[in-house]
């Protein structure tokens, strides 16, 4: 860790102006900051403490979206009441997450820009060689230990996973996150790695996320977030699925389904294809066992990630059966 | 010292106080609200802060080191490297051996065998400045290939331990005409010893004398080893260590970084604080080996045991030694006529491993429980049935009486309390939706580990009581239990005892390890204190002044701290009254459990080394500790993780000292079980020999949320033959049997035999 230089911004603008010096990282609840910094992941040259900014933090929910600011806490969130009733997959994503300590101090925009746990990517001083710290150097993780890394979405230069919770349920209910001049679904701000593993985020300097916003719906109303792992709590996924599901009056149809994917791709994952295959059709298991398959086409195991092609899917239908059952 | 106050209700003292009470820890409201000062958190003017420099390679040879821009960094005043450090001599081993044949020890490598070995120390006047200056020291390498797994092919030095074979009958004949034969190999992985609080020491020099603030397990064979290394005598190293966050076996010794601390101090002339982060606490010291067992059993087909064959492997580093013993309890467990049983050690790329929690009984009894569960199966037996089919009457191996062995009462009350009786035989028929239902059972035995120990027991003038001695508190309950001790000794309440432990130049104790530590201090403290008392009694008697003069008494007796005729009639003081109207402002005795006439020598031997160390086969009878437990798993059919959902184990330790501390420590080592079980493993880049999961986010211990309700039965009788006072191991027992009591269930859930711990969810899928 090295000396860094701390500003504290007081308001949204002078966030984005000081966000746009070279070298400038934001803080917010500072669980994954601080943490990078000490294992030498990242040297900031000056640290933006937000975690100050008023109105930042504010949950507003309706029927038909919610509005979460960037410095609402993982805990708040989760513990929200309209969150928990309307949109249920983001409230268990959120108490699934970390630890409660973590929760209580971790934000919302931090956690969106969480970084991958590759333990290569983690060790800079061991393992100089990873293309997401620096392009170019190569990828420590292929050919070491891989039972965490990333079956989806994978590219030569990088096979880390995407780690978080909560982006597999907003991708799942097609939130947007608010930069302020642009607006991205959170979806295609993830970016998977292709050749350049080291932009994880569509993000420019001087941006600083406000806030995301998240549709509300039917699907997202019946929705839960499972979460497998070998240890009950404070792990990262294995696997998990948000699926959201919204039926016909005949309480069997598929009119609308949702479904993502965490700990088993490079980036929050949207499985179309699973969606596709059982929109219009009456839900019995064998149909959602089988399209939940559909989930893993193009799936590319480095051995002992391989589990995770079996796995994905059979959490993907425990969801759906489980959501099933509730009607 | 903090000095620790008990509270609780006066009318409950005398039930909760005496020995074998459930009184709470004494120490326990000052760990709680922060009263409790560590062996670290000591301030000292002008402390100098060190960070540590790990290679990163696990084999070859440190070419270079660049210091400048370490040096130039602020705040810093030294970076030492292996050609500046001072060299010390090299310290004897656990049993006082000199080790030859390097004449000096240079505490940084210069010649690496591990990946994470120390290779230079920065030393600066912050702790950040020393952190900050230490990412700028390089050091360029010249790398040798590096083996760094048990199962590689090309494994290291095969080395077998000689010692260690134990044989009876013709094992191979009996496998051979056996009709019922089962073979399988068991594995089990590196795991850490994870204590909260890390490893780290303060060492200050003033002249020649040392002192060392340090949490230890051990205080005089760490003053040993501190004395050997720099040539100063034993008497001039002081231990300092009051309380200890957790050490399991890995605080036992001063290892390299100690040595690092203390040389630095020295050159530099000021003190030195050096801890390891808690990276260095999964890289520096070892954890528990990795193991691999071949069993082949060979029974009748009514499932007696006709013949074991037992082959264990350990993994050890390439300088140093240390065994896990895989076939520790394999040849006590069960009765066989024909046994045969070896262990080998493979030489790796990997830090020295250290004793952990049982280290050997606990992969023994993976293995050989696992087995006997696997015999069952394959004959369409009740695994609790071929236990008693089999129950060893006697110590098979030693072919002596066991002391006390309750195992048989373990299995009848356990299986009793559990339900084992509505247990459906079949694997995998019983479920609760998705997921599988598994009952399991397994046993475990530790041996009593007995040496000697002395203590000082002090009555003060306002009728208080000091009881001092070199031995440790790590949570266990020292302080507590012999602060029982001594009030029940000498009639007086605990709240008027105070017992000071963690000094090196209080009266000397061995090591705390191999759960001996309760029996040997307390028969030390008991001794000690009878000696106080009686001389209390005898100036009492023999003093004219006192009421007591003429009674015609030839004794006296003390209760809740009042002394009097035995019967309760006559004159009555408080001893306070007494110390006074006799004039004296304590009286004090040292008591210890060592033979009479033994020399000063062999004394030194007993407190610094293990090489006194009585073993628990001594004489006519065979001493273990023994348990018994029974598990349910859940496991889930489409994901394969597991849970443990309930526990329950019933546990022979003897007589317990304090029961509520005894089950705390057995629950303690269940829950350390389940960890090893279901999700601890250190794993290695075998590649770089580097250890990848070093932190406590991917290091997976269990959390709250992974521990059921455990519900522990004392089954002991008291144990004459292990301990002055009738116990027997307590900290150890616990953790043994766990994992094959685990793994016998998850089998019994899904179908699956998983002989690879952990059994994580991939094995399962
Ligand atoms: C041990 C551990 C376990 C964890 N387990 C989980 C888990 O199971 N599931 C899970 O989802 N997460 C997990 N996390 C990650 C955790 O959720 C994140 O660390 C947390 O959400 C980050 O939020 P923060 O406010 O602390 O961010 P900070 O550490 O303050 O910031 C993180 C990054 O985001 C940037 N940033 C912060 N706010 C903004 C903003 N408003 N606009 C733009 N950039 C911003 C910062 O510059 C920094 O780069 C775990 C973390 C740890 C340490
Ligand atoms: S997988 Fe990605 S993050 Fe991990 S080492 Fe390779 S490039 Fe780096």
């Amino acid at each position: 860790m090295r000396d860094f230089s701390y500003l504290r911004a007081d308001n949204i603008e002078a966030a984005r102006n000081a966000a746009a010096l070279p070298g400038a990282m934001l803080l917010a609840g500072g669980t994954t900051l601080i943490d990078l910094a000490k294992c030498g992941v990242v040297e900031p040259a000056t640290v933006i403490d937000i975690s100050h900014i008023e109105g930042l933090n504010a949950i507003d929910v309706t029927a038909d979206r919610a509005l979460i600011g960037a410095l609402a806490k993982m805990s708040h969130v989760a513990d929200h009441a309209e969150v928990k009733s309307l949109f249920p997959a983001v409230s268990e994503a959120l108490w699934q997450a970390a630890s409660a300590q973590l929760r209580n101090m971790a934000t919302i925009g931090g956690n969106l820009m969480q970084r991958t746990r590759c333990p290569y990517f983690r060790d800079p001083a061991n393992f100089p060689a990873c293309n997401k710290r620096e392009p170019g150097s190569g990828c420590s993780a292929i050919g070491g230990v891989t039972r965490g890394h990333a079956v989806l979405g994978v590219s030569e230069a990088c096979i880390a996973t995407y780690p978080g919770d909560l982006a597999v349920a907003l991708v799942a209910f097609d939130a947007e996150v608010d930069l302020g001049e642009r607006r991205l679904k959170v979806e295609d701000f993830f970016l998977a790695p292709g050749a350049t593993a080291e932009q994880e985020h569509d993000i420019r300097p001087g941006e600083v996320i406000t806030a995301i916003e998240i549709p509300g719906s039917a699907a997202a109303r019946r929705s839960t977030y499972i979460k497998v792992r070998d240890r009950q709590s404070y792990e990262f996924a294995a696997a998990s699925a948000a699926v959201g599901l919204e039926l016909e009056g005949d309480g069997r149809t598929v009119r609308d389904i949702r479904v993502a994917l965490g700990g088993v791709a490079t980036k929050p994952w949207r499985a179309r294809a699973v969606e596709d295959a059982l929109k219009g059709k009456a839900l019995d298991e064998a149909t959602i066992r089988e399209a939940s398959e559909l989930a893993m086409q193009g799936a590319v195991d480095h051995g002992a990630n391989h589990y995770k092609i079996a796995l994905a899917p059979r959490v993907i239908a425990r969801a759906i059966l489980k959501l099933g059952e509730t009607a | 010292m903090t000095v620790h106050d008990v509270k609780h209700a006066a009318s409950d003292s005398a039930r909760l106080e005496a020995v074998g009470g459930r009184l709470s820890r004494v120490d326990g409201p000052a760990k709680i609200t922060g009263a409790a000062r560590y062996a670290v958190e000591q301030q000292l003017e002008g402390l100098a802060h060190a960070v540590l420099v790990d290679s990163t390679i696990a084999a070859g040879k440190v070419v270079s080191i660049e210091t400048q821009a370490a040096k130039a960094a602020r705040g810093v005043i030294a970076v030492l490297t292996p050609d500046t450090i001072m060299k010390l001599s090299v310290a004897s081993d656990w049993f006082g051996n000199p080790l030859a044949p390097q004449r000096t020890f240079c505490p940084l490598a210069r010649d690496v065998t591990y990946c994470g070995q120390h290779i230079a120390v920065v030393i600066a006047e912050t702790f950040e400045q020393a952190v900050s200056a230490a990412a700028l020291v390089m050091a360029d390498y010249d790398q040798a290939p590096a083996l760094v797994e048990l199962g590689d092919g090309t494994a290291g030095e095969i080395i077998s331990i000689e010692g260690m074979t134990k044989e009876w009958g013709n094992a191979q004949a009996a496998l051979a005409e056996a009709p019922v034969h089962l073979s399988a190999v068991y594995n089990t992985q590196r795991s850490a010893h994870a204590a909260i609080e890390p490893h780290g020491l303060i060492a200050r020099w003033e002249g020649d004398r040392l002192t060392i603030w340090e949490p230890s397990q051990w205080l005089d064979g760490m003053a040993r080893t501190y004395a050997e290394w720099f040539g100063i005598p034993f008497e001039n190293v002081r231990l300092v260590s009051p309380y200890i966050g957790g050490g399991f076996g890995s605080k036992a010794l001063a290892l390299a970084h100690s040595a690092v601390a203390a040389a630095a101090a020295k050159m530099l002339g000021r003190p030195v604080k050096l801890m390891l982060t808690r990276s260095q606490n999964f890289t520096s010291y070892g954890g528990r080996a990795t193991t691999r067992q071949t069993i082949d059993l060979g029974a009748d087909k009514a499932g007696r045991i006709q013949s074991i064959i037992h082959r264990g492997v350990s993994e050890v580093s390439l300088e140093g030694m240390w065994v896990e013993a895989v076939g520790s309890i394999t040849s006590i467990m069960y009765d066989t006529p024909n046994f045969s049983s070896r262990q080998d050690v493979v030489r790796l790329n990997t830090v020295l491993p250290n004793p952990k929690r049982a280290p050997g009984e606990n992969p023994s009894a993976f293995g050989i429980e696992c087995a006997i569960d696997e015999l069952a199966h394959e004959l369409g037996l009740d695994p609790l049935e071929i236990r008693l089919i089999n129950y060893a009457e006697q110590d098979p191996h030693a072919k002596k009486a066991w002391s006390t062995r309750q195992l048989r009462e373990a299995f009848a009350v356990g299986a009793e309390a559990f339900g084992w009786a509505k247990r459906s035989p079949a694997p995998r028929s019983m479920r609760a939706g998705h997921q599988l239902i598994g009952w399991g059972v397994a046993a475990g035995a530790y041996p009593v580990q007995r040496a000697h120990g002395e203590a000082v027991v002090k009555i003060m003038f306002d009728g208080s009581v000091e009881v001092e001695s070199s031995s440790i508190d790590m949570g266990q309950g020292t302080y507590t239990i012999l602060a029982q001790t001594a009030a029940e000794t000498l009639g007086v309440p605990v709240s008027q005892v105070s017992v000071k432990l963690g000094d090196s130049h209080f009266a000397r104790a061995g090591v705390t390890g191999g759960s001996r530590l309760a029996g040997i201090m307390t028969g030390a403290v008991h001794k000690a204190a009878s000696q106080a008392l009686d001389e209390l009694i005898g100036l009492a008697l023999s003093d004219p002044r006192l009421p007591f003069h003429g009674l015609q008494a030839n004794t006296l007796a003390v209760k809740d701290g009042r002394i009097g005729s035995p019967r309760g009639d006559g004159p009555e003081l408080s001893i306070a009254e007494l110390m006074s109207m006799l004039g004296r402002d304590r009286i004090e005795a040292k008591g210890d459990t060592l033979p009479a006439g033994t020399t000063a020598e062999e004394r030194y031997k007993n407190y610094t080394t293990i090489a006194m160390s009585i073993p628990h086969t001594e004489g006519d009878y065979s001493r273990h500790s023994w348990c018994a437990h029974f598990v349910e798993v859940k496991v889930d059919e489409d994901f394969g993780t597991v849970r443990v959902s309930r526990v329950v184990s019933a546990l022979d330790s003897g007589r317990l000292y304090n029961p509520k501390l005894a089950e705390s420590q057995w629950k303690g080592g269940i829950i350390m079980g389940i960890g090893e079980a279901l999700l601890e493993e250190g794993i290695v880049d075998r590649r770089h020999g580097r250890t990848v999961n070093s932190n406590f986010a991917d290091y997976m211990l269990p959390t709250n949320a992974d521990i059921p309700d455990i519900q522990t039965i004392s089954v002991g009788i008291p144990d004459p033959h292990s301990s002055a006072l009738g116990g027997k191991g307590v900290g150890e027992l616990g953790i043994v049997g766990v994992a094959p009591a685990i793994a016998n269930a998850v089998f019994h859930a899904t179908g699956k035999r998983v002989r690879d711990l952990p059994i994580t969810l991939e094995k399962l899928i």
